[in-house]
């Protein structure tokens, strides 16, 4: 990342939510120009989209864009858009502690009783064990009160041994490349 | 029981690597490390293999004796030795146990235990070696007899937990079998009579101060009396069985009591607990941290307090810990890292 990032990095406002620093900028596409190809290719629509973020600029907001880009072109297994597009996951679902290596992802289900919430969650999980270094923790849960089984949902996908299991399972398998194939490299 | 005064440091000896993806279990060899046979471990991975470890005698490093392939077809999770050293039994999530057989140094798959609807996910056997627990997703327990020629037969199967059962664990003395699960609970079960007919008697779920997350985890102290449990809520709990403090039942089992909890000291999943004969407690977790605990003699009751915090033992989550059956200040890790770690527990002037 080059200086001329950090400094057309405006910030706006930070504070520490729910033990995660979170600091918001915004930004100008211009500057993806000539940068990291994840980010040259990120469509940014808007001069001042809000990103959450974290401390210093440069890696941090990296890492974050990095997560946000892989993850918001996931498709939704029973529709044909992304998950950004349905608005299951949205600039502020990431949140990014690059100090502890932690990353959480909140996304919101299309409807109280989605029964893809595991498998859009296990999309997620997956597009992130392959895009991040191995040192991030990454834990994946739905928004709060958006899900009738939220919570059985989330120790589903926060076990890594029936993640590890599901993994190994060729069904399960394709059905998570294909809902990856717009960003699967 | 030594007290544990003083300052200690876990001084990692070796780095054992080898395998191609996250180390999930190792089973130190009881038979050896005695008696002048070298030292030997096995360990399993979501690589789908095993791997024999062993001590070299000459100058005590350690290296990769056997790779046990092409049997399992998926992540081969648990893996325990026979109490004789003689049999390996595997664990994997291709649905099967498999009994490996030590034939002249090589290790030949002797038996595979098939019944289990999917994912195997520990094994265990019991201190006479005549018994096998198995436990899978499918929420079962099974029980096996091994028959001579290493042949096993189904005995029981163990309805009784809600959702997948992580680890199976015999009694060290007692055919007692302990199981904890993703349903947050531990159960107990034994024999009725010799009906071969086993039956759950005790719960220790939320209402007995129990965990409030999936238990990953149990380990028992020397004399028996004493279990340790670790889990997905982050805390160790500490349970007793103590004949003075509960009258044993008709059957003259003496029920387990929660005594003690043991929170704040990891701050994600704590994969595994193991309890040394000589009473320090280590845990493994995915904080990617080792901790140590000693019982704390400078209070009345059963308390314990932290001996040594172990921070990046590994480079990713601790899958596994366990102490040498043998040297008891010898402990190696397992880790989503790849590798397995041989550490050394000294105290340092």
């Amino acid at each position: 990342m080059g200086s001329s990032f950090n400094s057309c990095v405006e910030f706006l406002n930070w504070g520490n939510v729910g033990g995660l620093y979170r600091i918001y900028f915004c930004f100008s596409p211009l500057l993806f120009t000539g940068l990291h190809p994840y980010l040259e290719s990120l469509h940014c629509n808007s001069n001042s989209s809000l990103f959450h973020l974290f401390t210093t600029p440069d890696l941090f907001s990296f890492i974050f864009l990095t997560v946000l880009h892989h993850i918001r072109d996931i498709k939704d297994p029973e529709h044909p858009y992304s998950l950004e597009e349905l608005k299951v996951v949205s600039e502020d679902a990431v949140e990014v502690n690059d100090k502890h290596s932690h990353v959480r992802v909140t996304f919101t289900p299309t409807v109280q009783h989605c029964s893809m919430a595991t498998i859009i969650g296990l999309c997620l999980r997956v597009k992130l064990m392959r895009s991040l270094p191995p040192r991030y923790k990454v834990d994946i849960r739905v928004a709060p009160g958006t899900h009738a089984t939220e919570a059985a949902v989330n120790k589903q996908l926060n076990d890594k041994e029936r993640v590890a299991a599901a993994l190994e399972n060729p069904g399960l398998v394709d059905m998570v490349d294909q809902c990856l194939a717009p960003t699967y490299e | 029981m030594d007290s544990f005064e003083g300052n200690f440091e876990l001084k990692e000896i070796q780095k054992l690597e080898g395998h191609t993806d996250r180390v999930w279990n190792l089973a130190w060899n009881p038979a050896t490390g005695i008696s002048g046979i070298p030292a030997m471990l096995a360990s399993c991975s979501g690589d789908k293999t095993v791997r024999i470890w062993q001590q070299n005698s000459f100058d005590t490093s350690w290296e990769c004796k056997a790779v046990l392939d092409e049997t399992h077809t998926r992540t081969v999770r648990s893996c325990a030795w026979s109490p004789c050293g003689k049999l390996l039994a595997t664990a994997s999530f291709d649905a099967t146990t498999s009994i490996w057989a030590n034939v002249g140094g090589d290790f030949e798959c002797v038996s595979t235990l098939e019944g289990h609807e999917n994912e195997v996910k520990s094994v265990s056997w019991n201190p006479a070696g005549s018994l096998l627990a198995t436990c899978s997703r499918d929420k079962s327990v099974w029980i096996w007899e091994v028959l001579p020629g290493n042949e096993c037969e189904c005995l029981s199967i163990l309805q009784g937990h809600s959702q997948d059962v992580k680890m199976v664990q015999w009694h060290p003395f007692l055919d007692l079998l302990f199981t904890c699960s993703y349903d947050n609970t531990i159960k107990i079960w034994a024999e009725d009579g010799d009906s071969d007919d086993w039956h759950c008697v005790q719960t220790l779920n939320e209402t007995s101060n129990g965990h409030s997350s999936t238990v990953w985890a149990l380990s028992f102290n020397a004399t028996g009396d004493r279990m340790v449990t670790c889990s997905d809520d982050l805390s160790l709990k500490i349970w007793e069985s103590d004949p003075k403090a509960t009258p044993p039942a008709e059957d003259g089992f003496t029920p387990w009591r929660h005594v003690s909890t043991l929170s704040g000291y990891h701050d994600r999943t704590i994969f595994s607990v193991h309890w040394s004969r000589e009473g320090i407690i280590a845990s493994g977790a995915a904080d990617d941290a080792i901790r140590l605990f000693v019982r704390n003699e400078e209070v009345d009751g059963p308390s314990y307090k932290l001996l040594l915090r172990k921070e990046k033992a590994h480079e990713m989550d601790v899958n596994a810990v366990q102490w040498s059956s043998q040297e008891t200040r010898l402990l190696a890790s397992a880790s989503d890292d790849g590798t397995i770690k041989i550490w050394e527990l000294a105290s340092v002037a």
